[in-house]
């Protein structure tokens, strides 16, 4: 098992503030550049802990699939799943623009 | 009329039946409590005093009539604010969802509802259950009822103070790493996190699938019980949620007897790092166990030294994913970016959600954003679930030999407000004892076992038992709760301090 990365710049949270989609200000950009080391370094430990022979557990209880009859059965109204949007039109969300320029 | 505030919900089911009292008459007394000090306690988020009058008036009209009801029907809840409820706001302590109106019922919101139970509102927390002291909620803290100048726990501070504070006989909480445990260890109130799966998570606004369960938080082992019977069972909309039956938990609350009953001192969760006061009431409370004809044996969980980091990689991995559905879009807060003419929809959510989502948020989900990330999934998301498997094979091997295990609920008892809110390592680190058994999904319960002497706060033990034997805890619970209230000559949160009543 290779030693904890926790080499992480203040570059790495601009990109992972990218990824998570948050517009994060420089002061916070900063302030969490400074913490997430100390806390990833807090939490390498599990590499300690776990052999290659060891199974991943994702759950708690065992998860299968569920499977249900394909029926219709009731659901919301548009008026109620519409409810609260930021912005609707003719029952459907209206959203701001998705394609880019180019 | 204002001891009705002071009854246990069973006290109040018993006199409901009896028409010795009327649910409006209980509902009143308690809308009038919060009225008088929510203002010092900030336990709630949003109170409808009229909605829960109606459900009483229906409730008393039902009764009058002869028709049958559910036990606990005409004694009012609060809830937590990160329960879907129909026409009721629900924003889970968030500035993201502020002012949303859901417009269905977590499953556990309609089968209160069913039952009965007025609801009076819904309660504070941290934001999006994130937090270990509710001073992360986007709506301000709540304050502990002992002392307001220190914090009620968390994530569920809101529930517990609400409980504790009389301002509702009974609430329901949610526990990922302890929410529902240490906010009831820490204002002495009974709290209980039933099996993962046990009760249905559908309409709870998820933060770690793999580890949230709502759960009871009241003033008594009994009440616990009663409520845990009444939200618990399979539900088909919830693919998670064990098809088993319920375990008979009532019945065994009222059982209350360790004879024989065989309880592992987890080695590991005591001594050091564990306020003086704390360790010497749960001592106590472990020494009348055994003068009751419990056996108790020293175990040890030597993966336990891991369960921290798994748990600090595990949730804000969830956490990541489950929150990245605040996009701004379908529901929620929409802040356009500021200088930007005809912004995209990419530019809406990252503007959104920076001005939407708080703190102690941006940070668990940027840290689980670097877990899941490629190159480092492995080191740091994948180990963290072997160590899950490692600390359900220590479990399981420690329940061969004995019933229940106990440790004290919380290292310490409740601090200062603002003390911990700089330094998330030391937030974190106070939830040592209750993480393990979201990691495994066992069931845990933390019950007052008395004030620490240093500080005269209150002390919490919890008890943790295998997969769906929850019914072990209540037994154990109620006889060791019995046993406290015969020394105490009376119920723990008798002795907390009177609050400033508002006029």
């Amino acid at each position: 098992m290779s030693e904890p990365v926790t080499g992480i710049s203040r570059d790495d949270v601009v990109h992972l503030a990218g990824l998570a989609r948050i517009d994060l200000s420089d002061a916070e950009l900063d302030h969490l550049a400074a913490e997430l080391p100390a806390i990833l370094d807090h939490v390498a430990s599990v590499q300690r802990a776990a052999g290659d022979d060891v199974p991943a557990m994702s759950h708690p209880v065992p998860v299968d699939n569920v499977f249900r009859e394909d029926v219709v059965r009731p659901s919301l109204s548009p008026e109620d799943a519409l409810a609260g949007a930021p912005a609707s039109d003719q029952q459907r969300f209206l959203v701001p623009k998705i394609l880019g320029e180019d | 009329m204002t001891d009705l505030t002071r009854k246990t919900a069973d006290e109040l089911a018993q006199s409901l039946a009896a028409n010795e009292v009327s649910s409006v008459e209980v509902t009143q007394a308690l809308v009038d409590r919060i009225g008088a000090v929510d203002g010092e306690i900030h336990a709630y988020l949003h109170v409808d005093a009229e909605g829960a009058l109606a459900t009483a008036a229906d409730i008393d009209a039902r009764r009058a009539k002869g028709e049958q009801l559910s036990y606990l029907a005409g004694v009012p809840i609060a809830v937590k604010d990160v329960l879907a409820t129909r026409g009721m706001p629900t924003t889970c302590g968030s500035k993201i969802l502020e002012g949303w109106i859901p417009p269905y019922d977590a499953t556990v919101t309609a089968k209160i509802k069913a039952a009965g139970l007025p609801i009076l509102g819904k309660t504070n927390m941290d934001e999006f259950a994130m937090g270990s002291s509710t001073e992360h909620s986007a709506y301000g803290p709540t304050r502990n009822p002992w002392d307001t100048g220190r914090i009620p726990g968390g994530s569920g501070g809101g529930s517990a103070a609400a409980v504790a504070a009389f301002e509702a006989p009974l609430a329901i909480g949610t526990d990922t790493g302890g929410s529902i445990r240490q906010p009831g260890a820490l204002t002495g109130t009974v709290g209980v996190k039933p099996t993962y799966g046990g009760v249905s998570r559908y309409g709870l606004v998820a933060m770690a699938s793999s580890l949230d369960q709502a759960g009871p938080v009241t003033r008594t082992v009994l009440d616990a019980a009663l409520l845990h019977e009444l939200i618990a069972g399979h539900d088909p909309m919830d693919s998670t949620s064990i098809p088993d039956a319920v375990p008979a938990v009532v019945a065994a609350a009222r059982r209350a007897d360790v004879q024989g009953l065989r309880i592992g001192i987890v080695k590991e969760l005591g001594g050091e790092g564990f306020q003086p006061g704390v360790q010497t009431r749960f001592d106590e409370a472990v020494a009348l166990l055994t003068g009751a004809g419990a056996e108790v044996v020293e175990v040890s969980i030597p993966s336990l030294e891991y369960a921290l980091g798994a748990y600090y990689l595990v949730m804000p991995s969830e956490a990541s994913s489950n929150l990245a559905k605040f996009d701004a879009m379908r529901y929620g807060v929409r802040v356009p970016p500021a200088g930007v003419d005809d912004p995209s929809a990419e530019q809406v959510m990252a503007s959104s959600r920076d001005a939407g989502f708080g703190d102690e948020v941006k940070r668990r989900i940027i840290l689980g954003t670097y877990a899941l990330s490629s190159g480092y999934y492995d080191a740091y998301y994948g180990s963290a679930q072997k160590v899950r498997t490692i600390l359900a094979r220590d479990f399981a091997a420690a329940f061969a030999d004995v019933d229940v295990l106990v440790s004290p609920t919380s290292p310490t008892t409740a601090y200062p407000l603002g003390e911990k809110l700089d330094d998330p390592l030391a937030m974190y680190l106070g939830d040592v004892a209750t993480i393990p058994a979201n990691l495994v999904g066992i069931p845990g319960l933390s019950l007052p076992v008395g004030l620490a002497d240093e500080d005269g706060l209150p002390v919490g033990l919890q008890l943790l038992a295998p997969q769906k034997a929850d019914d072990r805890l209540y037994n154990a619970a109620a006889a060791l709760e019995r046993m406290l209230e015969e020394k105490w000559g009376g119920a723990l949160l008798s002795r907390a301090p009177e609050l400033e009543v508002a006029r």
